[in-house]
This record gives structure tokens, C-alpha cells and sequence, in this order.
């Protein structure tokens, strides 16, 4: 006679309170499969934990968010945040769906150039860009994001050496309503540090202004905060325009989009309440096309969307270690996934969904992860189905941030795999290895023996 | 152990407990090892006869059901010793 499955004894008391009206649905379904292909036979070939990356999820996500603008405004190009993910594969699906480059750093700017991207296509922003970076820049025709004066003065000075003209945007920042407000990028709108910025790059006379950029801030709950981004960016287009006669080129409204994510202490699910990608192109189209542009010159609307591009693209599998009660006699369940490699945690209630079967039995669990700190906590409460030791599960919209910010701590970083179009699993990233680690140490002669 | 004589048991896994007039509910396994308790069966029988229908190892279940007895004991389902 073939076993039943095992579930562990649970008892509950039935406690009447008031109703919930934001009572949040419990797991009904287990994710068993990620585009066609069995968890269970990802974690076998591949291990536990294991980064998983669903292209039809990236691929179908760009395109409507590219619908979304493109509908409503004539001119948009995407330019891929690498910093939300800058596995060469994920950005090359992007590059093939035809965004452009968007990097923050020297090491994110080789990367774009290694995967092909053409310098002139990739948008070169942050406040640290070395020498060697704006030289590399300056010659590859790339659009540098002016962040603040000391840069610009690098600039003017690189142009006495190269003998092209450095193609440049000032970072605006801005007050948009929202708080915080992100002050500590660029310029500032409000107080004339824009302009002051914008008449030194017209009067240096050195290079080119061709566009204009901010980045208000990062999981925005409010579409309209970048209704008045954008008329603030096109107010200053259009001055520039009266007062030099000169036209910019684009506008650059930075990223910023959530995800599907539900962050903590939010009520609902961020999946029913977060805005979608229509809401913020009706804000941004309707501010540009409102604006006193002529017709025939709209600048280019650019963005630099990360977040919400890739998030749902990403699921991170793993497997139950052990469950346990606390002192207070609260359910725990210790995975094999932590903070080093689930870095959003910190800001997220990542979703969590058994792999296989299960009852409608549920607990309320903490979730630990497995380091041996007192912060690895991936869900201080979850109500989850009942997970046996062994069990794998799937943690929801990881795609963004983790692959970049993830931390090599007591243990090594996984595998990441991708499942393409045709359900084929393709290895990305491999896992580390102790070589792959100890290839960074050097150990001095004299600390190379001991006695104990 | 024993649980509590006056403890009512349905097969779906509802318990009452009369002297507090609390309820609870339990899962079909917890329902079979509530039956088997007031059997008055031994620990190790129960394990034995659970481990036979269901796919589980033993030191996993007795960690399990130690657990399991805990919460009753703390719901006051099961008589002191």
C-alpha cells in the first residue's frame, strides 16, 4: 500500500474576533512548476537554494510596460537598470527587446560594453565616474548623467585632452510631493542649482546638453508624483529653450515603478494596491504632451524602469530545515535561504508557496533563514501550509536587487538558471565554489603553519 | 498520557472542550492521534501505526507529536499526570 503523505499533527483553537475586511487569502495552490519545468527537478539537477529567472515572465513584462508608453506617447525608448540585475543574460534579453544601457558605475559600464551595447546607447549615471570612466565615456559618444559640479568641472577639463564633445544631461532633483524626497542625486530644481548647472554647461561652450534626467525615488506608491517630474523637466526644456534657443534631445524620467512586492506593514498585497505600469505612463505622457513643446520637437521620453521590469521574473527555490516552536510558543521554520541571499527581505513580505501539496491546514510561522545571526529573519509572520522538513518551496518576485546585492557570507551564493522560451533550463550563473572563493585570499609564508 | 474523558471529538476535526467551552480545530492526522490517545494507546504505538500509513521517519514524527501533546497539554485537553 503506497504512504500518504505526511502532515504534522496541528491543532488550533478557534478564536472568534472581529472580522478582518483586509483578511489576505491563504496559499491555495502549491507552485509546483516555473514555466513548464518541476521545482522538484530544478532543486535536483541544481541544488537548493536555486535563483530561477522565467524569460517569457521578463520578455512579457517589458512588453507592457513598452505598450503602456508607447500608446500614450510617441517617442520612448527603455534603457535596462543594471544595477536591478546585471546578469549578462537578463540583460541581454532587454538589449534584444531594444532597450538601451543604463549603469551606475565603471564595472556596470565595461559589463554594457561587453554585452555589445554600443557606447552611444548606454546612459552613464551616479556620482562616482572616475577620470578613466568619463574619458571611456567621452570617447565612446556615451550620454553621461551630470550628477554634481565637480563633475562637470572634470568634464570641461577633459575636453582640453579629447577632442570630442562629451554628449551630457544634468540629474535633476526635485520636490514631487512625496517623502522622503530624494535630494542627494544631481541638482536641485527648486533653489536655481539646475539652472545655475545648465548655464554653466551653455556657457562652457564644451559639450553637448542633449537631455534632461531625474529619479525621484524608488517604489513609488504615487503615479502622480511623476505627472509634476515631468512638467518640472519640461519646464527647464523649454527654458532652455527660450533663453539659448536650444532643444534637448530627451527626457529622462529615472526608474522608481514597483513591483508586485508587498512591502512591510503595507495592509494589502502590493499586487492589488501598487500602482501598474498605465498609471504612471498616463501621468508622463499627459505632462510632456501638456507641456508647450512644439509638435514636431517632443523630446524623447527615457526610462530607466528596473524594478518593476524584472521582480516578477525571479523566484528563488529553496528547502525546509527544521521547524521549531519559540519560548513563546510560536511556530518557527528555519529554510535554507537568508538574509545574505535574499537581500529585500529587509523591505518586503516576500510571498512564500510550498512546492507541492498541501492542506488547507495553515500556521502562523516565522521564517529564519539559516545563518547562525539574530537578524536572518526572511517573514516574521507568514501564514504558511504546513511544511515538513525537506520540503521545497518557491519565494515570489526576487528577480530585482538580490542578484546584485546578494552577500557571499558563511556559505556560498547558488546557482542562478534561466528558463527560456522553450522551457529549456540554461545555467547563467554558476554556484560558487571554495576555489572560485579562495582564488581572492593570499596567505603570507610565515602564517602557513601551526601547531595546535 | 490521557486525554480528557469529557473531550468531544468529531471526525472532521472539531474539538470542544466542556469545561472551558473553548474550541478547536484539528487536522485529520491530529484527529486520528486524538482517537488513538483516548484508545489509551502508548506513544510508540501510535508512532508505529502512523508511520505505517504515512511517509515519515521517526525521529521526524516524535518531534512532531511531542509538539502536537504540548499544545494540549497547554489547551488543558489532556489530564495531568
Amino acid at each position: 500500500m503506497e504512504k500518504l503523505r505526511y502532515e504534522r499533527p496541528l491543532i488550533k483553537r478557534l478564536e472568534s474576533e472581529m472580522p478582518n475586511k483586509f483578511g489576505m487569502k491563504a496559499e491555495h495552490f502549491p507552485k509546483s512548476h516555473i514555466d513548464g519545468v518541476a521545482v522538484k527537478d530544478l532543486i535536483e539537477a541544481h541544488g537548493s537554494p536555486l535563483f530561477v529567472l522565467s524569460e517569457k515572465t521578463i520578455r512579457n513584462t517589458y512588453q507592457r510596460a513598452k505598450k503602456a508608453f508607447s500608446t500614450r506617447y510617441p517617442k520612448v525608448q527603455f534603457a535596462w537598470s543594471y544595477k536591478t540585475n546585471y546578469m549578462d543574460a537578463v540583460c541581454n534579453i532587454y538589449h534584444q527587446e531594444g532597450s538601451w544601457a543604463e549603469v551606475v558605475s565603471g564595472f556596470e559600464y565595461d559589463k554594457a560594453i561587453k554585452n555589445g551595447v554600443p557606447g552611444k546607447r548606454i546612459i552613464f549615471n551616479g556620482p562616482d565616474k572616475t577620470i578613466a570612466d568619463l574619458t571611456k565615456a567621452i570617447q565612446n559618444e556615451s550620454l553621461i548623467h551630470i550628477d554634481h559640479l565637480d563633475e562637470l568641472y572634470t568634464i570641461v577639463e577633459l575636453t582640453e585632452t579629447i577632442k570630442k564633445r562629451p554628449r551630457v544631461a544634468i540629474r535633476v532633483n526635485m520636490d514631487t510631493g512625496v517623502y522622503p524626497m530624494w535630494d542627494r542625486f544631481g541638482f536641485n530644481y527648486e533653489n536655481g542649482q539646475a539652472w545655475d548647472a545648465l548655464n554653466k554647461i551653455m556657457a562652457s561652450g564644451k559639450m553637448d546638453l542633449i537631455g534632461l534626467h531625474t529619479h525621484i525615488g524608488t517604489f513609488m506608491l504615487s503615479a502622480k508624483a511623476y505627472g509634476v517630474a515631468a512638467r518640472k523637466l519640461a519646464d527647464l526644456a523649454l527654458g532652455l529653450k527660450r533663453k539659448y534657443n536650444h532643444e534637448v534631445k530627451y527626457i529622462d524620467l529615472g526608474g522608481g515603478f514597483p513591483s508586485k512586492n508587498t512591502l512591510k506593514g503595507a495592509y494589502l498585497p502590493g499586487n492589488d494596491t501598487n500602482p501598474v505600469f498605465d498609471d504612471f505612463a498616463e501621468e508622463i505622457a499627459s505632462a510632456l504632451l501638456n507641456a508647450e513643446f512644439s509638435p514636431d520637437a517632443l523630446p524623447l521620453l527615457i526610462l530607466e524602469t528596473g524594478r518593476a521590469l524584472v521582480d516578477d521574473a525571479g523566484f528563488l527555490l529553496g528547502t525546509v530545515i527544521s521547524n521549531k516552536r519559540s519560548s513563546k510558543g510560536k511556530r518557527s521554520t528555519i529554510i535554507d535561504i537568508g538574509v545574505n541571499l535574499l537581500f529585500t527581505s529587509f523591505w518586503y513580505d516576500h510571498k512564500i508557496t510550498p512546492a507541492q501539496d498541501f492542506t488547507h491546514f495553515n500556521e502562523e510561522t516565522t521564517v529564519f533563514g539559516p545563518l547562525c545571526m539574530n537578524i536572518d529573519v526572511i517573514r516574521e509572520s507568514a501564514v504558511l501550509p504546513l511544511l515538513n522538513k525537506g520540503d521545497h518551496f518557491v519565494i515570489h518576485t526576487v528577480g530585482a536587487y538580490n542578484m546584485t546585492q546578494w552577500m557571499q557570507f558563511i556559505t556560498l551564493r547558488p546557482r542562478i538558471v534561466l528558463i527560456g522560451l522553450d522551457e529549456k533550463v540554461h545555467i547563467i550563473r554558476e554556484a560558487e565554489t571554495m576555489d572560485s572563493f579562495n582564488k581572492f585570499e593570499n596567505m603570507p609564508d610565515y602564517l602557513k603553519k601551526f601547531e595546535l | 498520557m490521557k486525554i480528557k474523558p469529557n473531550i468531544a471529538v468529531s471526525d472532521s476535526g472539531f474539538v470542544f472542550n466542556p469545561d472551558t467551552g473553548e474550541s478547536f480545530t484539528v487536522n485529520p492526522i491530529g484527529v486520528e492521534i486524538i482517537n488513538l490517545l483516548k484508545e489509551n494507546k502508548e506513544t510508540s504505538e501510535i508512532s508505529n501505526q502512523v508511520r505505517v500509513k504515512y511517509t515519515v521517519d521517526q525521529p521526524t514524527f516524535e518531534k512532531d507529536f511531542d509538539d502536537f501533546i504540548g499544545l494540549m497539554r497547554n489547551y488543558s485537553l489532556i489530564e495531568n499526570d
